[in-house]
């Protein structure tokens, strides 16, 4: 670094380290790495040859251990702000993707999601329970007083529908076939669906609260409807109706409730975790149940734009909902695999 | 200068890898981030503008039998551009989407340890509440004429709450990120640049500097003389020339602001490395 001491210079013809020959011998690995590091950012790593494969985590400590020494000893801050940002990707790279997006989606169709699910089932119960006590509340409010229907469903949504409808107007509702623009209005039915269990999950931030009401507002406009059509004798093919698709439907909203549940009691009841941690935790849970939920109500849409339109006859329509209710409790709750190892 | 570099240390976090090497992560500001977020918006509705259009020309094109398909096509593509584009990029590699690429940043997890999908998924479903509910409220009243002054205000109030969470609180963490354990640091692309002390200049050789001459200044003079001789600003260089001249009481010509500057780069660089080595880091000027 300093001026050469007389005899110093080469002896026995060995390199002698200085300030400045560390630059000069150690450039061009930086070099190598943050070639290879563009490639693999941009491309899959198997592109790589696998001798360039086994030089990345190489050259990935070499870069780190310049850092350290750069730091010690160099007041270049632009050599200094290199080598943190190249080993800071490095470092994101390397240590970050640890699974391949194929076993990610394996892994989430056969551990993820089921298990968060399961790990769910105390707000799932919760989140059914509200949703029961919404149905019993809206059909005992419509009986009591016809003018509640109006002020729980929306006219838009009613589309006609209501205590002082016609048994007819109401029976053709239910079995309306084919009107030519029915898988649009299935996936219309699923981005609005979606929507709203986005909605449920996220409201879950502030204690729940909007969560739990969001529930109970649904289970009454279930039963709002539920009991026009019962006082008209039509409440077994109203169950038809809603079978077909409202199994999945509703069993998706609920868990998107539940969801929301966790976020917001873990959040109001942290326990020994700090809230931030307890917050992180749920999310995460919540996060992987709620990916689930949009698949189950991308099913759903299916069910009720194509299959309902399609399928009038009671008992198909029962036999599909309930045979879909199995379906997916038999996935969440009994079918559970075994996982070896660890992942 | 002091608050400088509170401010610096204030928003850098340490992470440590299991090599044990402190890489010392900075977060990125509330406005690079809001900054990202709008070139997403950008992108994300001129996508949507141009799939509409398509859609449009299709119908145009084909007649009214080929809607159906049209349709389904187009309100799945919208649904995904709306909740699917954030996650999807977030899940890559890089770990951001164009927008935080454009500006340099990117989402790391707290913890240190790999970024997942699932936190991806819950950073980015909380937006539906920070941003979309809102503005989807107050446009709704909007498109049914009964937006009164009450639900806009209401509604305004609600996303600035959100919107303005990341300045609340030390992490800058959105709602989302508290959700997810995640963060949002800064990962610049930094080339290598040329080490200043090796520059060639035979101007510069001709400058000697006293023990005393080097003395004057410390490491954050010496990297803010980095910065002006790099950023090589005729003006700029002059100023700085002259100041140092008059501390140090040598006067260089006015033309030779540069070769002067390079020469005390050098050699101070020269001496405070020196000195580090021998365990004194002179902070600055005043650290004696």
């Amino acid at each position: 670094m300093s001026a050469p001491v007389p005899g110093d210079a080469v002896r026995g013809g060995a390199v002698r380290q200085s300030l400045a020959s560390f630059r000069r011998e150690r450039e061009a690995d930086w070099k190598a790495f943050e070639a290879l590091l563009a490639r693999v950012e941009k491309r899959a790593p198997r592109t790589l040859s696998e001798e360039e494969l086994l030089s990345l985590p190489l050259l990935y400590r070499s870069a780190l251990s310049s850092l350290s020494v750069a730091r010690a000893t160099s007041l270049d801050s632009a050599l200094i702000a290199y080598l943190e940002s190249l080993s800071q990707r490095g470092y994101f790279y390397l240590y970050g993707a640890r699974r391949g997006l194929r076993q990610r989606i394996g892994d989430f169709f056969l551990y993820d999601w089921p298990g968060a699910i399961r790990d769910l089932w105390r707000e799932t119960l919760v989140s059914v329970g509200l949703m029961s006590v919404g149905v019993g509340a809206g059909a005992w409010l419509v009986a009591s007083d016809k003018g509640w229907f109006d002020a729980i469903i929306p006219s838009g949504l009613a589309a006609g529908r209501g205590p002082d409808a016609s048994a007819e107007l109401l029976r053709g509702m239910l079995y309306s076939g084919d009107n030519g623009f029915l898988s649009g209005f299935a996936a219309y039915l699923f981005t609005h669906n979606a929507q709203v269990a986005i909605l449920a999950f996220a409201l879950g931030f502030a204690f729940a609260v909007p969560t739990v009401l969001l529930m109970l507002f649904n289970g009454c406009m279930l039963g709002a409807l539920f009991q026009v059509y019962w006082a008209k004798g039509l409440g077994m093919e109203l169950g038809g109706w809603l079978a077909i698709h409202g199994t999945t439907e509703l069993f998706a909203i609920a868990l998107a409730g539940a969801a929301g549940m966790r976020i917001g009691t873990r959040i109001a009841f942290p326990g020994e975790l700090s809230r931030m941690m307890a917050a992180a935790h749920a999310g995460r849970v919540a996060a992987t149940a709620m990916v689930g939920v949009s698949v189950m109500l991308l099913f759903a849409g299916l069910l009720e734009g194509i299959g309902r339109q399609t399928i009038t006859s009671d008992v198909a329509r029962y036999a599909i909902g309930g045979g879909m209710l199995a379906l997916w409790i038999g996935y969440f709750y009994l079918f559970q695999v075994v996982r070896n190892g660890d992942r | 200068m002091a608050t400088a570099r509170r401010s610096r240390l204030a928003t850098t976090r340490s992470l440590i890898t299991p090599e044990g090497v402190d890489l010392q992560i900075k977060l990125a500001d509330a406005g690079t981030r809001a900054a990202a977020f709008l070139l997403d918006v950008v992108f994300i509705v001129t996508a949507a503008i141009v799939a509409t259009i398509v859609a449009l020309l299709g119908v145009g094109g084909l007649g009214t039998d080929e809607m159906q398909p049209l349709f389904i096509v187009w309100i799945i593509l919208i649904f995904f551009l709306r909740n699917v584009y954030f996650i999807a990029f977030e899940a890559g590699r890089r770990a951001s989407t164009p927008g935080k690429r454009i500006v340099g940043i990117r989402v790391a997890s707290r913890s240190g340890a790999g970024l997942s999908v699932d936190q991806v998924i819950a950073r980015n479903l909380m937006r539906e509440i920070e941003v979309f509910l809102p503005l989807s409220i107050i446009a709704g009243r909007g498109g049914m004429g009964v937006a009164d002054t009450l639900t806009t205000v209401f509604g305004l109030v609600w996303a600035l709450l959100f919107a303005l969470f990341p300045l609340f609180n030390r992490d800058r963490m959105r709602i989302g990120d508290l959700l997810a354990g995640t963060w949002v640091v800064e990962a610049p692309k930094r080339t290598l640049m040329e080490d200043l002390s090796t520059r060639q200049d035979p101007v510069a050789k001709a400058f000697q500097f006293s023990h005393a001459q080097l003395d004057a200044y410390g490491i954050a003079e010496l990297h803010k003389l980095e910065e002006v001789l790099r950023r090589d600003d005729y003006f700029a260089l002059r100023t700085v020339a002259e100041t140092i001249g008059r501390k140090i009481g040598a006067a260089p010509q006015e033309h030779d602001a540069r070769p002067f500057l390079t020469a005390y780069y050098g050699e101070l660089r020269a001496h405070l490395e020196r000195k580090l080595l021998l365990g004194n880091r002179r902070a600055d000027k005043h650290d004696r």
